[in-house]
């Protein structure tokens, strides 16, 4: 697979060339590189590599660089999730202070999905933006705890503070709605605190919808990122009895060497895995004889979703945040052009 | 203890005859791990043995010592009454408090209620009572006790034990809790006593040797021995003048010049040279015979008796004087001099040597020459002072009781002595708890020789006890005293000093080092004359200077003459190898004085090595393998002679080998481990022999400002102010040092992933830019928990502080906002949220508090608010309330406030190379480059903090540990060790990164690779405690100072900013008078004045008094201080007279 050389990022020994693409108009003398939608619908593909549960890598092939970031970006910062974000604590006698206990039980992922709940607009709290959730706990001694034991488990009940101990109270029409999938955590086996015999925890705790750009906690990925597709052109014959250190300095199914004949070649398929360490560059003996680039615009995505999103709807959702920031724009734009120029215009 | 031919451990086996069935071409094995011995050293002493070493030393034998030597208490006015004290004892702390059920108390509870833990001191006395004599025991006072002390009941006890008594069980000990205040007595430096030191003074072209005498009995004196235009003189405080050398040796007893010139010039030509003129001015002053001598020194003695008996004739002064004042510590057996002259003599001879050849001058900062004075020599100073004082105050009250002629019943001095009050107790206690060490008795006054323990983190605790401070004056500016000596290797750490002007005068104690305490001389000198010492009262300056003859010194004072130094000194110390005396007696030869010196005074620093016999080291991989499986310990080793412990004295005579393969035919030690030579702090910082030298040293400093854990016990501690790191991180790159000292059980860090780049322009001058999600999720958060304390007084009159609920205010019947949080009790709730201006304790105290003619009804009496409110701009927490009593049962209230940080612009973050920098800018994590596998940074670090502080060691930092996350383990940065950097980049590769540690970047804005690579990884950060939320500052209007009605000064009291001198000579310079007048005059303290155009005084109301006239008045106006420097002036009866125009 020969790849267009001006689609290549140049992967040096110590440094990087052209990252930015020049695919516009009036870069290249006699060419015209004006956008075409028809050119773009021909070269975007979007492939899915892997999903699993909480995880997704897929490919996306044919944008520029600024368009894969925004939903990267996007993802990390806008796609809402709910959260819990005030704690009202009537007692907590463990060692974890009201402030640190607060945060950690702010960073549990809810499996609330965010559509069915609305941004909480000021302060006041409605069935429709708030989930209200109880967190009680007491730590007692088992009475029939083996004597010479010093494992907590076997010794106390509820030594642990757990995600799991979040209780949901129901108000108003949740009842109903979230009839199919009670609010909780995503993970009933977070430790929040630790408790000893006597402890008591007692809190009452309010979820809403947010944003990732207001805080980590409501950011709906754990890592959402993207790399570009690797690329390995070797000029020179790799000599045989260097043919498997050659295929040492790269990452395990990236490079073949035949059997037989020791001669190597680049595995179209195990490329992609390849994590570009450059430690070819490194060696005297190969130098010269192979150019590692990457491809500019063929971004390996890889979504972790740390939310009640499946991992295959974070990049959807991405995108219906990008086209409402986009229509947003689009509106402002058109007031300010049906406006006389001397109003104020108001965006959003 | 095991005993020797302890056939279970097997260890027999090894030190026995045979070498293992090795033949003689068997490769020798090299000792791997012998680095064991450093934990198995430690786990025996501990990181502050030597405090606590010299604590026992004086509360087991020293404190014995001091009543033996002041035993007996007798009456004037009685002759037949006698006390005398048989024993002293420390008992263990114990409750002062009489009634309570359980005595004993944890050092715990002292610091929670404010109270000392001290034990009683008590005595054994036998006394007369009428015609019997009585033995009983009684409490003289109380010891504060140092903890871990064997006093203390924290020694020897487990982790669940230590835990039942809320006490961590990391803590070294050492300190002291006097008042609920933790107090370290430091490590004081000075020079040896009972040596000789010869100085040159190149200006005044003076030689001089020197001697400061201190004997047991406190006598301190200081002998000169010194050249005045070519003559030798001896000088004494106790004589007026210098005595001509010949003299002095004269009044000694040695009569003859031929003597004289044996002993000191010995058959040296050059010397004899020298020294001939000084005898010939003793006969031309006319003194020939020793009663010439005394006469002659006689007249010039100082005399102070107290009692004025009967004049002494001058010999007797004379001969009182060099018996007992001159050079007290060399002992003079009835009225027989020689031993003293002959120590003088020496004394000359050195002076001699000194001006014949210039290399023959002391040094006074080699460290050989030091002595370090710990805790338990101050506390026995100040003990016998105080017992000296007591036995004073009991004759007298003796005394008294005696007078009386008839008595009611017979007098018991048992019970004069229960009436003796707390001066001991209360001595120790103001002592430990100002730092004065103010001694008249032994001309000793000292300050600030205690200091309050830095509980910042555990490592300033930790670093406090190893702390050692010189006697020598801050501000002279003398540089050999502060420099780097090379004696201190592997004694002092060469990198924990503070910087400025403290620089090299406070050091710190290294890892392995200890510090003797005193061994009992007799049986030494005996050792010594058994090993074939010829006494020196038998020599004669011929003997003592011949060829081949060696002066053996113990402490300081000569004792005799050996022809073969070197096998003395070998079967010396094969006999300390056998234990047969003390393993920290050490013996040495100095060839440029021909003397071989034996020491066994406390205070001197040694450290243990391997002995190497045969080119071959005595500890084998064998014992190792037995002291890692636990069967033997350290002390076997020592016990064994496979290791011992040299002096720096010793040092000079030994070969020692740094590593196995260096060892010679020659070598006589190897060293343990050689990262032993930094100290406990310098040992946080991994690959230190990678950084320039500087910036260990900063670090440093810094790790002691480092947020962290502080100890097991933290959340139960209620100090003045302290931080805690919410989630504190053990550092990936560690050192076996950190493992060694806990910090990695109680670390102050968290290993932030960094990437080495320039972002923003917000990151200029070390500035750091954070991402803001890991601030999110707990990165740098910490806590900070100041105490607020109060005492519910009773007053003397009967009356009594109380605390009240809030109140209800009359007009709304709502309880006041500031005093939502008061409970009942009047007291806030724990967990509350204290908002600023709130009321956390709601006192109220009696109006007539003071009027001590009040005898009404105290309950009755009125009451006035004195409530304690919260200060501090931002909110906090109510952590904890402790209600308690102290010792003088007044109740006590401490309120422990918490405020949970996260950090901000501004707060001061370190990594463990002495590179600080401030957070410059908080980025979204969306704006955070990230790399291939989607890690975003925690912090951004500018790269141009490298080349110019060349802290290499921070980059193999980030590689190792980079290669640790990696591969899942953590990695070790040791001194002179450590992970290599080719392994690291090996696992590096193997995980398909860049070898060299930099990843490839994507910009988190544009969404495109960053054209260079990145140095990616994690380094361990430290935050310090510098944030700006204690720093801002800013003001409009505010608080004035009352005498100049200037703003006032500092951020405590919401003080101006002040516009200098400097900044008011820009502003001239400018040419901006009316911005002058406004930031000098009216913002500032603006007055308006009536002042008399005739008379130029200043009047008021538009009258001038001195006129008496209202005429030529005009207002003017002027800076109030500038009135009130007129008014000041007026009062010294200077008029000062305001000349007006243009009025």
């Amino acid at each position: 697979m020969s790849i267009d050389p001006r689609r290549l990022v140049g992967i040096k020994a110590e440094r990087v060339t052209d990252v930015s693409s020049r695919d516009f108009p009036g870069y290249y003398p006699d060419e015209d590189n004006s956008w075409n939608l028809d050119a773009f619908k021909e070269n975007l593909t979007v492939k899915i590599y892997r999903v699993s549960n909480r995880s997704i890598d897929f490919d996306l092939v044919g944008v520029d660089a600024s368009i894969a970031n925004a939903f990267r970006r996007i993802m990390i910062a806008e796609v809402p999730t709910v959260t819990i974000e005030s704690v009202y604590v009537y007692n907590n006698t463990s060692v974890v202070v009201d402030e640190v206990l607060s945060q950690r039980i702010g960073l549990i992922p809810l499996n609330v999905d965010p559509a069915m709940m609305e941004m909480r607009v000021g302060d006041e709290a409605t069935d429709r933006n708030t989930l209200v959730f109880t967190l009680t706990l007491g730590c007692t001694r088992r009475k029939d705890a083996p004597k010479d034991s010093t494992d907590p488990a076997q010794l106390y009940e509820n030594h642990e503070l757990l995600s799991r101990h979040l209780l949901w109270e129901p108000a108003g029409e949740q009842e109903a709605v979230f009839a199919a999938k009670p609010p909780g955590p995503l993970n009933p086996d977070i430790v929040l605190a630790k408790l000893r015999p006597g402890q008591q925890i007692e809190m009452t705790l309010h979820a809403i919808k947010g944003v990732g750009k207001d805080h980590a906690k409501f950011s709906p990925v754990a890592t959402a990122s993207y790399r570009l597709l690797p690329h390995i052109n070797i000029k020179k014959t790799i000599p045989p009895h260097l043919a498997e250190k050659f295929q040492n300095c790269f990452s395990p199914g990236v490079i073949r060497v035949d059997p037989r004949t020791k001669a190597v070649s680049v595995d179209e398929q195990g490329v992609r895995n390849d994590t570009v360490s450059r430690e070819v560059l490194r060696h005297p003996e190969f130098e010269g004889s192979v150019e590692l680039g990457r491809v500019r615009d063929h971004f390996l995505f890889n979504i972790e979703s740390e939310s009640a999103y499946p991992p295959q709807r974070l990049l959807l959702e991405a995108i219906s945040v990008m086209r409402d920031k986009i229509a947003n724009i689009k509106r402002a734009a058109e007031a300010l052009l049906d406006r006389p120029a001397d109003e104020d215009v108001t965006m959003g | 203890m095991e005993v020797d031919g302890d056939e279970g451990s097997g260890w027999d086996q090894l030190t026995g005859g045979s070498w293992h069935g090795l033949g003689l071409t068997d490769p020798i094995k090299s000792v791997e791990d012998k680095w064991l011995l450093l934990p198995a050293f430690l786990k025996v002493k501990g990181l502050v043995k030597q405090h606590i070493d010299s604590f026992n030393f004086f509360c087991n034998h020293d404190i014995k010592n001091i009543v033996k030597a002041n035993n007996k208490v007798t009456s004037d006015v009685d002759p037949r009454f006698w006390l005398k004290y048989t024993d002293i004892n420390v008992g263990m702390p114990d409750r002062n408090d009489g009634s309570s059920v359980e005595r004993k108390v944890t050092p715990h509870e002292c610091r929670l209620r404010d109270i000392t833990y001290s034990a009683p001191i008590s005595v054994t006395i036998h006394y007369t009572r009428g015609k019997n004599i009585v033995q009983r025991t009684v409490n003289i006072g109380r010891l504060p006790i140092m903890l871990r002390s064997s006093k203390c009941y924290l020694t020897g006890r487990t982790h669940a034990e230590l835990a039942r008594m809320t006490e961590c069980p990391l803590d070294p000990g050492g300190y002291f809790v006097v008042k609920g205040t933790e107090k370290v007595i430091l490590v004081q430096e000075q020079l040896s006593k009972n040596r000789i030191i010869v100085e040159l003074d190149t200006v005044k072209n003076i030689v001089q040797a020197s001697c400061t005498s201190s004997t047991h009995g406190g006598l301190k004196s200081k002998t000169y021995v010194a050249t005045k235009k070519g003559r030798i003189y001896l000088r004494h405080n106790c004589v007026h003048e210098d005595i001509p050398i010949v003299i002095a040796l004269k009044a000694m007893g040695i009569q003859s010049d031929k003597e004289i010139l044996l002993l000191t010039a010995g058959t040296t030509e050059a010397y004899k040279a020298a020294f001939a003129a000084n005898l010939e001015d003793a006969a031309k002053l006319g003194v020939f015979t020793r009663q010439q001598a005394l006469e002659y020194i006689g007249s010039r003695v100082k005399v102070n008796r107290k009692v004025m008996g009967p004049r002494r004739p001058a010999w007797e002064e004379a001969l009182e004087a060099l018996a007992t004042i001159v050079l007290a510590h060399v002992p003079v057996k009835g009225l027989d001099l020689r031993s003293k002259a002959i120590f003088v003599a020496t004394m000359t001879r050195r002076v001699l040597m000194a001006m014949e050849d210039e290399k023959m001058v002391d040094d006074r900062d080699y460290v050989g020459n030091k002595r370090l004075e710990l805790a338990g020599q101050l506390l026995a100073l100040l003990f016998e002072d105080l017992f000296k004082t007591y036995n004073a105050n009991l004759k007298t009250a003796i005394d008294k009781v005696l007078k009386k002629q008839s008595r009611t019943s017979e007098f018991d001095a048992f019970n004069t002595m229960q009436f003796q009050g707390d001066h001991l107790t209360s001595g120790f206690v103001r002592a430990i708890s100002t730092g004065n060490w103010s001694l008249k008795r032994f001309k000793m006054e000292r300050a600030g020789v205690t200091h309050v323990l830095s509980r910042l983190s555990f490592i300033s605790a930790l670093g406090m006890m190893t702390r050692i401070s010189s006697q020598f004056e801050k501000t002279r500016k003398v540089s050999g005293p502060r420099a780097l000596q090379p004696s201190q290797w592997g004694m002092l750490c060469p990198s924990d000093t503070p910087e400025g002007e403290a620089c090299g005068l406070v050091k710190n104690l290294a890892l392995m080092t200890h510090i003797t305490t005193d061994v009992e001389e007799p049986p030494i000198v005996q050792l010594a004359f058994m090993l074939g010492v010829e006494d020196i009262s038998l020599a004669t300056g011929t003997e003592i200077y011949g060829p081949h003859t060696f002066v053996v010194n113990v402490n300081g004072t000569i004792i005799g003459l050996t022809r073969y130094p070197a096998r003395f000194v070998a079967q010396f110390r094969r006999l300390r190898r056998a234990r047969r005396i003390s393993e920290f007696v050490s013996v040495f030869i100095n060839h440029h004085h021909k003397a071989v010196h034996i020491a066994s005074d406390g205070g001197r620093i040694c450290r243990p090595m391997i002995i190497v016999e045969n080119g071959r080291p005595r500890v084998t991989p064998e014992h190792i393998a037995l002291l890692k499986k636990g069967t033997v310990v350290f002390d076997d080793f020592l016990r064994k002679g496979l290791v011992e412990y040299l002096d720096v004295n010793e040092e000079n005579d030994a070969y020692i080998a740094l590593y196995e393969a260096d060892i010679v035919p020659a070598t006589t030690h190897l060293e343990i481990e050689p990262f032993t030579l930094l100290g406990a702090v310098a040992g946080l910082i991994p690959y230190p022999h990678h950084n320039q030298s500087p910036r260990n040293t900063y670090q440093c400093a810094m790790g002691k400002q480092a947020i962290g854990a502080i100890g097991y016990n933290q959340l139960n501690r209620i100090d003045t102010l302290l931080y805690l790191s919410v989630y504190p991180q053990q550092p990936m790159v560690k050192t076996k040092t950190i493992e060694l000292v806990g910090y990695d059980k109680l670390p102050a860090g968290q290993n932030a992933t960094v990437a080495v780049m320039s972002y923003s322009g917000y990151d200029i001058e070390d500035a750091l830019i954070l991402n803001k999600a890991s601030l999110d999720r707990g990165y740098g958060r910490c806590q900070v928990l100041r105490k607020n304390a109060t005492l519910i007084r009773k007053y003397p009159n009967g009356t009594f502080d109380r605390l009240a609920d809030a109140p209800v205010d009359e007009n709304t019947g709502q309880i006041a906002k500031k005093y939502d949080i008061i409970q009942a009790d009047g007291l806030a709730g724990v967990g509350e949220r204290v908002d600023p201006g709130d009321v956390y304790i709601n006192k109220q105290t009696p109006t007539n508090s003071t009027d001590n003619s009040f005898t009404g009804q105290a309950a009755a009496v009125p009451y006035r608010n004195t409530p304690m409110s919260y200060k501090s701009p931002v909110a906090g927490n109510i952590d904890k309330v402790l209600i308690s009593d102290t010792e003088n049962d007044q109740t006590l209230i401490k309120v422990l406030i918490r405020q949970t940080r996260r950090p901000e612009l501004g707060d001061k973050f370190s990594s463990r190379h002495g590179q600080k920098g401030v957070c410059g800018l908080i980025v979204n994590q969306e704006d955070m480059p990230f790399n291939d596998q989607g890690i975003n940074p925690d912090t951004i670090m500018n790269p141009h903090g490298f080349p110019s502080r060349m802290t290499v060691g921070k980059m193999i930092e980030l590689l190792a540990g980079k290669a640790g996350v990696l591969s899942g383990k953590l990695q070790y940065g040791t001194a002179f060790g450590g992970s290599k950097v080719e392994d690291m980049s090996r696992i590096l590769v193997e995980n398909g990164f860049s070898y060299a540690g930099k990843d490839m970047l994507t910009s988190g804005i544009t969404g495109e690779p960053l054209e260079a690579y990145v140095y990616f990884g994690p380094i361990y950060y430290q935050k310090l405690k510098h944030m700006v939320m204690d720093k801002m500052h800013a003001r409009a209007r505010g608080p004035r100072a009352t005498l100049t009605r200037q703003p006032t000064e500092g951020r405590s009291r919401e003080g101006g900013l002040r516009l200098g001198e400097m900044e008011r000579d820009c502003l001239i310079g400018y040419g901006a008078t009316q911005l002058l007048l406004e930031r000098l005059m009216i913002s500032s303290d603006k007055f308006e004045v009536n002042a008399c155009s005739k008379c130029g005084l200043m009047g008021y109301n538009g009258w001038c008094t001195y006129c008496k006239s209202s005429k030529q008045m005009a207002q003017l106006t002027i800076p109030y201080a500038a009135k009130l420097l007129f008014q000041e002036l007026m009062a010294m009866n200077v008029v000062p007279r305001l000349i007006l125009d243009d009025a």
